[in-house]
Order: structure tokens, then C-alpha cells, then sequence
């Protein structure tokens, strides 16, 4: 039994923990708002991407002649994995959930004995994966002490990605992220970014229009899929800033709720040993006046 | 309004403009093209400039570019860039900046010749734009 000093030390110990903790997700939810209004405001550019590409793919007829990141380089051996976390913690299994997915992809890449390639965005990803996978990643980079993840940083990663694509290090490249359903539900994601993922034969389909194009097709196309990778990338930046925030204010709020669960528990414990603390004093000077 | 077609210029971030317009011209790829309705379909690349809209009270409104795609389809005109800045909100120094970094890049001896033709075309937009 714990006695009474301990008891009241525990006790305003978790009450400073359920203050940090409360004022957590309070800050959460004031950045989830803008993280969500941003995610929301980036989606028209990469679905508008997104369909000029789909038209101007499909009104390519010679397949042969088309851009890599296209096409792909006909061969399925070296996975380049783009994992992309968030640089803190605290937000419950948001970082765990995009690993466990990324994990999941890796085992099974490494078991069809192809080779894998990981780069690490953000600093989360890589401290929970450089234990396992550490001889596979072969770069990383994190966003620590930026204030806020423009175009820019996409870009720099789009760069990087492209730069060992022509340098023909892998043939597919994946990116893993979290994608912002709503507060309390995020959805690892796996994209394929190179070779563009075959789009559905229904949109096709409804996409059935004649263009003019200038310059030549393949010329937009070359010009075109390098930026869709990036704003590919800037697309997952953003869906993770919103996850990030939405999962660390549930993670934050049951925080609150558990210290405050132990709060009360401690404290009946406090006033039960109080009690029988007194009571037991009292039993002793009742005692000791009867045998008088 | 008959002759009105949307617009609407995106950048990664967010919407920049998104309104009906008359006419709207485009640094596009191989020269200067206005836009009106009922245009053909088209699909192009835009080269640094600046993208004149007219808009429907009669008004104008510049936007300076650095590059971007330009998608024409059942009267919506959508310029995708990441590099869009209406001409109002341009400073001095930002345009000097460029001007800096475009002839840094000029310098450097391995760039091709489409690449030198774009940076040049850049130089003399930035000259015209005064701030």
C-alpha cells in the first residue's frame, strides 16, 4: 500500500501530464483545421493532373515511343519505396500505421526475391524503420524546424525521385501515406507514381474527346509527368499533415481521458487510506481509554 | 452572357481564380493565344509570361507565370501551375530575384538550347514588367 505522500504526488503528477496532454490536442485541433482546409484546397490541381494526363495518354497511339515514367521500364526487378511520416510523435498510431503498411509491401517485394530501395520523409519513418530495413534505405530526408511544407519541398523530393529514375536505380516507385478520411479515421495509402497506374476502362471511356495538343504529345507528356510526381508527392504531404493532426488530437483526447480515469481512481484510493489512517488512530485511543 | 466561358487558374496550394471570363490570353508554348469560347479542345504548355484575363465587367486581370499546362475542354479553361502571381501582388524585389537566378542560370554553359531560348524569353518578360 502506497502511503498517503506517494498517493498525492502521483496524483498531481497526472494531473500536469492530463494539462499537457489537454492543451495538445487543443493545439491539434486548431492546426487540423487549416491542415484539412489546405488538403482540401491542394486536391483540384493534382485530380486536373491528373486528368490532362489521362487524356493525353490515351490519345497516344504509339505506346513505344512514350515517356518512361509512362510506360515504365518493362521490368518489375527494383522497388523504389517512398515512405512518407511525419517528424514528431504523439499522434497515436499515425506513424506506426504507415510503416506497418510499408513493412507489409516489403516483406512481400523481398520475398518474390526482387530488390527494394526505401527513402524516408519525415524523421518517424526512418527511426522506426532503419532497425529491420536499415541496409535498404538508401535515402532520407525530414522537414524538422520548417514551419510549414510548401510546393517547394515537394518538389525537392520529386527532383529526387526523378533524378534516380533516369539514372535507372529502380523500375516502380510507391509512395506510402496516410489519407485523411476524417478526425478520427486515417487510411495508410500505397500509390504507384512510376509507371502511372492503368486507369480504369470507364474513364476512359467518358474521356473519349479530341484534342489539339501543342507541342507534340510526347513532348507534354515528357514535360508533364515529371511535375505530376511531384504534385503526386505534394498531394501525400498534405493528406499527411491533416492525418497527422487529426490523429494526434483522438490520440491526445483519450490521453486526457485515461489520466483522468486514473485521476479518480487515485484519488478513492487517497481518501479510503486517509480514512483508515484516521479510523485507525481513532480505534487506537478508543482502546487505550477502555483499558484505562 | 453568351460568350463567357469559366476560368480557373490552380496552383498546388490552392484556386487562385475561378470566375467566367471573355477572353483570356496565354503565353502558350509556340507563341501568344488568345483564348474565347467554344475554342477547340486543346492541350498545351505555357512558357514564362503573362496571362491577361478579361473578365465580364470589362476589367482586367494579369497573372505572371513561370511555366504551367493549359487544358481547353467544353468551355472550362483550367491553367495549372505552380508558379502563378497576379501581377498586383508582385514586389520589386521578387522580380529582381528572378532576374538574378534566370541569369545565374544563363551562365552555366550545359543547359540546351530550348532551355536557353526559355530563360532568355523569361528575361525580356521580367524587363516588361514594371513594379
Amino acid at each position: 500500500m502506497p502511503s498517503l505522500d506517494d498517493l498525492k504526488k502521483r496524483i498531481s503528477s497526472i494531473k500536469s501530464t492530463q494539462k499537457i496532454t489537454k492543451a495538445m490536442k487543443m493545439v491539434a485541433a486548431a492546426k487540423l483545421k487549416r491542415a484539412q482546409e489546405n488538403a482540401e484546397r491542394g486536391r483540384p490541381f493534382s485530380e486536373k493532373m491528373n486528368n490532362i494526363i489521362l487524356n493525353l495518354s490515351n490519345s497516344i497511339s504509339d505506346k513505344n515511343d512514350a515517356s518512361k515514367f509512362l510506360v515504365g521500364t518493362e521490368k518489375d526487378n527494383t522497388h523504389l519505396c517512398v515512405v512518407i511520416t511525419a517528424d514528431r510523435g504523439l499522434c497515436g498510431g499515425f506513424n506506426t500505421n504507415i510503416c506497418k503498411k510499408a513493412k507489409n509491401y516489403f516483406d512481400k517485394i523481398l520475398k518474390e526475391g526482387k530488390s527494394l530501395k526505401i527513402f524516408t520523409v519525415g524523421s518517424k519513418g526512418y527511426d522506426q524503420l532503419k532497425r529491420v530495413y536499415g541496409k535498404y534505405i538508401i535515402k532520407k530526408i525530414n522537414f524538422k524546424g520548417f514551419k510549414k511544407i510548401t510546393y517547394k519541398e515537394a518538389e525537392n523530393v520529386g527532383e529526387i525521385v526523378i533524378k534516380l529514375f533516369s539514372e535507372s536505380q529502380f523500375d516502380v516507385c510507391k509512395i506510402f501515406y496516410n489519407k485523411f478520411k476524417n478526425v478520427i479515421s486515417q487510411i495508410p495509402q500505397e500509390q504507384q507514381i512510376i509507371p502511372i497506374e492503368n486507369q480504369k476502362k470507364e474513364e476512359l471511356k467518358k474521356s473519349d474527346n479530341f484534342y489539339e495538343f501543342e507541342p507534340e504529345e510526347n513532348e507534354i507528356l515528357n514535360n508533364l509527368l515529371p511535375r505530376n510526381i511531384s504534385a503526386q508527392i505534394f498531394k501525400a504531404f498534405l493528406e499527411n499533415a491533416a492525418s497527422e493532426q487529426g490523429s494526434r488530437m483522438t490520440a491526445m483526447d483519450s490521453a486526457t481521458r485515461n489520466a483522468g480515469d486514473l485521476v479518480d481512481k487515485l484519488t478513492i484510493t487517497y481518501n479510503r487510506s486517509r480514512q483508515a489512517a484516521i479510523t485507525k488512530e481513532l480505534i487506537e485511543i478508543i482502546s487505550g481509554a477502555e483499558s484505562l | 452572357m453568351e460568350d463567357n466561358f469559366k476560368l480557373e487558374i490552380i496552383s498546388p496550394e490552392r484556386i487562385i481564380f475561378s470566375d467566367d471570363t471573355k477572353m483570356v490570353t496565354l503565353p502558350s508554348y509556340e507563341g501568344d493565344m488568345s483564348i474565347l469560347k467554344n475554342h477547340i479542345s486543346v492541350i498545351t504548355l505555357l512558357r514564362p509570361g503573362i496571362i491577361k484575363v478579361q473578365k465580364n465587367d470589362g476589367n482586367s486581370e494579369d497573372f505572371f507565370i513561370q511555366d504551367g499546362t493549359v487544358e481547353y475542354f467544353n468551355d472550362s479553361l483550367v491553367v495549372l501551375s505552380a508558379s502563378v502571381i497576379n501581377v498586383k501582388d508582385l514586389s520589386k524585389e521578387f522580380v529582381d530575384n528572378l532576374n538574378k537566378d534566370t541569369q545565374d542560370k544563363l551562365t552555366d554553359k550545359n543547359i540546351a538550347d530550348h532551355e536557353r531560348y526559355v530563360l532568355h524569353h523569361k528575361l525580356d518578360v521580367l524587363k516588361e514588367i514594371q513594379v
